[in-house]
């Protein structure tokens, strides 16, 4: 198990290194230059060369590269070129924010999408399976920015029930953190849970159809022993790949969340920072999304060998 | 050998079967003796397999009733239901998928006796696991192994063990050997009679394979679509088939000997649909004697011998 482990998390260094190569060069050759937003509309070139020089963009891209790693390897992600705030610092108040928002999401998708695929496989073709198969189609179609729109407007701007924007960290105020966090995470989670419920409803009417489902009824078991030691368990593999694969997605979701909501979180760094062509920050941020993604990938498949048994490590 | 005493341990009446508008099953009835083994044999389609699940109440009947040792199956709650299962068992056709493939073996033959609570604790019942897997011919240290570690016949034999475990005293095999290849069939076929003759289980063997049932069973019915159409104790209906159906049957199974001659009977056509039959006896059609009355009504099974019944009107046949 501990070397299996091993073996795939020394296996993800090319892919991390690759990623983030990919990532910081791409960013460099955007169109746009850091110095405009530095130094104004006026400055002369002169002054713009000079600046590009003693912050290293006229050197070439895999020097820029290599210098990159090595600060990182010490510690020292860079500062923002807009505010010189140490991007170290950045990260270390906005990862929390997304992945509150993506636990959150996740949280959802697990508690309403796998019950609600179970009482839709169960009532197959009754109302409540009408409804989930309404509700997965329509939430998987609903655009994030659409989503949340609509949230704010009902919730917080008619109903009045819950703030409409802004953000307390969680370990000041957990609960006016929870109240702000509500209606975010329900934005990014809405096509995760239509996904899973869909994927579960799936997944536990084909294996509700199994010949090992009539054994076990033949054996006398309950019902509920039926439907969770034989069918729920066999059914949530399935259910539990899609929701890793979804992480990617996940993030982007938030990356747009976070934008209308205004949460101070990685994804509105990006855009901030893609915004302004402060490009330090959007590096380290989308490596660190890269890296959580990875790792999310791993985590995944390491939890066959939890779910499936049959699996040995 | 059978209980004598003419008791029904088993006893089938006017039982049916619909799904929509296909009727499966009509009016099948027949008793069972303890320690009896009926033979149940029929085409693909005929209904044996339905027959074998509405007598263990695994699909629920039409009409018509199933008492089990005095007991009306019919009659009880689900709950009693599942307690009466851990005396009526069934082997499947199929061991590859009856067998629930993220389960270790040890584990699904334990559950019975962890449902009905039978052996308290932990170790007596994984003793009693160790014990089953012997008696079927694999080695207790087999327990600990998922379904895909083992062959065909491997895993018949684990869902024999899982069948026997509760101690049932009533065994459904439906097919139990149609899915093996022909050399582990007879292993498979040798180990039930084994276990039929030294637990004394009545059983009811369902088989589209005609010599399986012969070598098997005590008596036999012949099914054709959704009733009987002959039964009687097996030498006997092999002997002399009273039935033309039952002849046709017999007529079809390969003989290893190329010098003898014998009637060959090749029906005409194929099974009616169980949506629309013909009026009638349902076999008329196909049937080389088949009369103008044959028509008119459902021919009713009745007794030519006080042992042997069928269901034709026509008694001059031989």
């Amino acid at each position: 198990m501990i070397r299996h482990v091993a073996r795939r998390v020394v296996y993800l260094l090319p892919i991390a290194v690759m990623t983030s190569f990919l990532v910081f060069s791409m960013l460099l050759l955007l169109p746009g230059d850091p110095t405009f937003a530095l130094l104004g509309e006026t400055a002369t070139l002169q002054e713009r060369a000079a600046l590009r020089t003693k912050l290293g963009f006229d050197q070439a891209i895999p020097v820029q590269y290599a210098r990159w790693v090595g600060h990182m390897a010490t510690g020292d992600f860079g500062r923002s070129l807009r505010t010189q705030e140490p991007v170290a610092d950045m990260l270390a108040a906005r990862v929390p924010v997304t992945l509150e928002l993506t636990v959150l999401a996740v949280l959802l998708a697990v508690v309403i999408g796998v019950p609600g695929g179970i009482i839709a496989s169960l009532k197959r073709n009754g109302w409540a399976d009408l409804f989930v198969s309404f509700f997965a189609m329509g939430g998987m179609a609903l655009p994030y920015f659409w989503a949340g729109i609509l949230l704010i407007r009902l919730f917080a701007l008619k109903l009045d029930w819950l703030p409409p924007s802004g953000f307390v960290p969680l370990a000041q105020d957990p609960v006016a953190n929870l109240k702000l966090m509500i209606l975010p995470s329900v934005t990014v989670g809405i096509s995760l849970v239509a996904l899973v419920m869909r994927q579960t409803r799936t997944s536990m009417l084909e294996v509700l159809s199994q010949d090992y489902i009539r054994t076990a009824r033949a054996k006398g078991v309950s019902r509920t022993r039926l439907l969770v030691r034989h069918a729920l368990q066999n059914a949530l593999i399935p259910v539990v790949t899609v929701i890793g694969l979804q992480m990617g997605t996940l993030v982007s979701g938030a990356v747009v969340t976070e934008t209308i909501f205004s949460l101070p979180g990685l994804g509105r760094m990006v855009v901030e920072g893609i915004f302004t062509r402060d490009l330090a920050p959007v590096q380290a941020a989308i490596l660190v999304i890269v890296i959580g993604v990875i790792l999310v990938n791993l985590l995944t498949d390491l939890s066959y060998a939890a779910l499936d048994r049959r699996i040995k490590l | 050998m059978p209980d004598s005493s003419g008791t029904a341990f088993l006893a089938v009446d006017a039982l049916r079967k619909s799904f929509g508008p296909v009727r499966a099953v009509e009016n099948v009835a027949f008793t069972l003796r303890r320690g009896e083994v009926m033979g149940l044999v029929g085409e693909s389609g005929s209904g044996k397999t339905t027959v074998g699940r509405l007598v263990l109440r695994l699909v629920e009947p039409t009409s018509g009733r199933v008492v089990f040792d005095g007991t009306d199956l019919g009659a009880l709650s689900g709950r009693q239901m599942r307690r009466v299962r851990k005396r009526m068992q069934i082997v499947f056709q199929d061991p590859f998928s009856s067998l629930n493939p993220y389960q270790r073996v040890g584990e699904a033959i334990e559950e019975p006796l962890i449902v009905h609570g039978l052996r308290g604790e932990r170790a007596q019942r994984q003793e009693r696991v160790r014990e089953l897997l012997s008696l079927v011919g694999l080695r207790p240290a087999h327990a600990g192994r998922y379904p895909h570690e083992f062959s065909g016949g491997q895993r018949q034999r684990i869902a024999i063990a899982r069948a026997l475990a509760s101690e049932p005293d009533f065994i459904v095999a439906d097919e139990a050997v149609s899915a093996l290849d022909v050399s582990i069939q007879a292993q498979i076929i040798n180990l039930l009679r084994e276990l039929q003759q030294s637990f004394q289980l009545t059983m009811l063997f369902i088989s589209h394979d005609l010599g399986v049932v012969r070598y098997l069973a005590d008596r036999t019915m012949v099914l054709y679509l959704g009733r009987i159409v002959e039964m009687g104790p097996t030498e006997e209906l092999f002997a002399a088939p009273r039935h033309p159906y039952t002849r046709a049957l017999l007529s079809a199974i390969p003989d290893p000997d190329p010098d003898r001659r014998r009637e060959r009977i090749i029906l005409k056509g194929d099974v009616p649909s169980p949506i629309d039959p013909p009026s009638g006896c349902a076999f008329r059609e196909r049937c080389p004697f088949a009369l103008a009355a044959c028509a008119v009504e459902v021919p009713a099974l009745r007794a030519v011998t006080p042992t042997h019944s069928k269901a034709c009107i026509r008694d001059d046949l031989h």
